[in-house]
């Protein structure tokens, strides 16, 4: 469960976000949905206690983010936007390496990493040094090491960036999976159609604040609208918003 | 702190396979230190042999009029050159450009000066501005004043005179310095030579693991895990430390055999690096690691990419040395307060272990913890920094 109230954040002069409110339940997949710079990654980046938020509330668990970041990181798996793997260490290596500092070891450890690799059909590549994989490599590899402690709560930016096919049939397949599972997945893209495939729930974001919130079904009632795609535009505030 | 020995070993591995760093760690600073330095002290000696025994060839103008004192110049390694020129400014302005490096010119009525008894005249043209000229006018200006002298006593003794009457004192120069103590004149180099190697052997792990990290985008990912930050930056700190300890040893071992094939002995120096000395060495240097592995991985973890790291961590290797030329223009002795100062404390810890000094533990524990106390707060600095989200924005 993840909730998030009136959250807010500058950057210097730049408002990255202007109260940001919204909850993802367990069990369910929420898609945050916005243009590029509209605060998704930020809003994903605070729930990561990587930032810190200025004001507002943002609980991962049930758990305050500013007032117990460390209990907050040992429940999540996060996949952050670009995120890359250390090009020295094999696939193996990758996973092995965040499994240990979450905390598992010896046997444990070994079957987690197993487990993934099989899992995310890495096992071609295991062995192998990260330098010189495809995208769709890497991110299979940055997602198992997300997944390799099996944490509740999933958060995953712009997962699905660049990806082929293959690689994005592997991706869905696993966070459907981890949804049935009872977790709570939370990821953003600005791909329309990513979302209205995978998601459950929707909350639309734009210039630092969610405009929206709900299936697609409410979504498209509400703006009344037929196209999601329709309603999307509506919502950001028109095609010529630049960001 | 479990995850301590995690991140110290897997910075460990990565930085194994980053041949950068090894290149760094084991053959720039350590290998390439000892060699300049063997080229260039090997240079100086030769230069220095070379100058006591080749003869100096002397331009002399109207010098055949004064036969005497040409043969007496033949007996001091002075050949005298007397066709090069006929004219006293062509001599000089050759003395001028560099083209000579010392003139004479004999007065016309030499001959007839030195038989009358009054004084007769030389002219000595020289260049005091040319650093290089300097060996051989002093060689001419002692041989000349040696000519006059010897005609001097020669005159007394002709008179009756005892000669002595006329040398009223006597300087006797007693040389006390020991043939490692002269050494320190060319060994005072390698103290440089050791700390930018630490130094340089691990700044490549300092960048990788820190401004490199965050620039491949595996930062964040990291930071997003159940570690405290605390154990992150100290698993780095450690491996920096430890690359920097490594580059030390190399680099000391091949002074030890670099020394041997100098031809010290032949100016009258011993170098003792016996394997003892070494080891001292080692010890006394080692919290210098602990302060540069503080310093870069601070320094790097200011940094957004791998460029602007090596700018900056290129501008803090230079600054820990500098103590030490203010000792090369002002010779100190170790003392209490000079141990408080990391790499100068290093440095006359080091000279007084060459020299064949013995060392006084309470200075070697002093500089150990005023060094390792600068590298300790360094190294909180970096653990502040990664507690800040400006680490990743």
């Amino acid at each position: 469960m993840i909730e998030v109230a009136d959250l807010t954040k500058r950057f210097g002069k730049v408002e990255a976000l202007s109260g940001v409110s919204f909850t993802a339940a367990d069990g369910q997949i929420t898609g945050l949905l916005g243009p590029n710079g509209a605060g998704k990654s930020t809003t994903l980046r605070i729930l990561c206690t990587v930032l810190a938020a200025d004001g507002g509330m943002a609980r991962v668990g049930g758990v305050d983010v500013r007032a117990n970041p460390v209990s907050v990181r040992g429940r999540i798996g996060v996949l952050p936007h670009n995120s890359n793997l250390y090009p020295n260490l094999t696939a193996r290596e990758n996973i092995a390496y965040y499994a240990a500092l979450q905390g598992l070891a010896g046997s444990a450890l070994e079957a987690a990493v197993d487990r993934m690799v099989v899992r995310l059909r890495i096992g071609p590549f295991a062995d192998r040094r990260a330098k010189g994989f495809s995208q769709g490599q890497r991110i299979r590899v940055a997602l198992a090491r997300a997944l390799v402690h099996d944490p509740d709560t999933l958060i995953l930016d712009e997962p699905t960036n660049g990806l082929d096919v293959m690689a994005t049939r592997v991706l869905r397949e696993v966070i459907r999976e981890r949804r049935d599972a009872g977790c709570c997945v939370l990821f953003s893209s600005h791909v329309m159609q990513e979302v209205a495939v995978l998601c459950d729930r929707i909350a639309i974001v734009a210039a630092g604040t969610v405009t929206m919130e709900g299936t697609a079904d409410d979504i498209r009632a509400a703006t009344g609208r037929d196209d999601l795609e329709d309603a999307f535009v509506d919502l950001v505030g028109g095609d010529d918003q630049e960001h | 702190m479990a995850g301590l020995g995690v991140v110290y070993r897997k910075e460990f591995v990565d930085s194994l396979r980053e041949r950068r760093a090894m290149l760094s760690a084991l053959v720039f600073g350590p290998l390439l230190g000892p060699v300049l330095f063997a080229v260039l002290t090997s240079y100086a000696v030769s230069l220095q042999i070379d100058e006591a025994l080749q003869p100096v060839e002397v331009p002399v103008i109207a010098g055949r009029s004064a036969q005497n004192l040409v043969t007496h110049l033949y007996r001091h390694q002075i050949d005298v050159d007397h066709d090069r020129f006929d004219d006293m400014e062509a001599l000089r302005e050759a003395v001028r450009q560099g083209d000579a490096d010392v003139g004479l010119v004999v007065a016309e009525d030499f001959s007839e000066a030195l038989g009358n008894g009054a004084p007769a005249r030389l002219w000595l043209i020289a260049d005091t501005a040319n650093n290089s000229a300097r060996p051989s006018v002093a060689r001419l200006r002692r041989a000349l004043d040696d000519y006059g002298h010897a005609i001097g006593v020669h005159r007394l003794a002709l008179r009756g005179i005892d000669p002595s009457l006329a040398q009223p004192i006597e300087v006797l120069t007693d040389d006390v310095s020991t043939p490692s103590g002269r050494a320190i004149l060319l060994l005072g180099m390698m103290t440089y030579f050791l700390l930018f190697s630490t130094l340089l052997g691990g700044t490549q792990v300092a960048i990788d693991t820190t401004a490199g990290e965050r620039e491949r985008g595996s930062l964040e990912p990291l930071l997003t895990l159940a570690v405290p930050r605390t154990v992150l930056v100290w698993g780095k700190l450690g491996v920096t430390f430890a690359f920097m300890a490594l580059s030390l040893a190399v680099c000391i071992s091949s002074f030890a055999v670099a020394v041997r094939f100098l031809p010290l002995a032949e100016i009258g120096m011993t170098a003792n690096l016996t394997p003892r000395v070494c080891a001292g060495i080692y010890v006394v240097m080692l919290p210098f690691a602990a302060l540069g592995a503080g310093i870069m991985t601070l320094v790097a973890s200011y940094t957004k990419s791998f460029r602007e790291a090596q700018t900056y961590t290129g501008i803090a290797m230079v600054a820990p040395p500098l103590p030490i030329l203010l000792v090369i223009l002002n010779p100190m002795q170790s003392s209490a307060l000079s141990m408080l100062v990391p790499s100068l404390a290093q440095h006359l810890l080091v000279t007084d272990l060459v020299k064949g000094e013995g060392l006084d533990p309470g200075l070697v524990l002093l500089s150990a913890t005023a060094t390792i106390a600068v590298g300790l707060a360094c190294a909180l600095a970096t653990v502040r920094r990664y507690g800040s989200e400006r680490v990743l924005i």
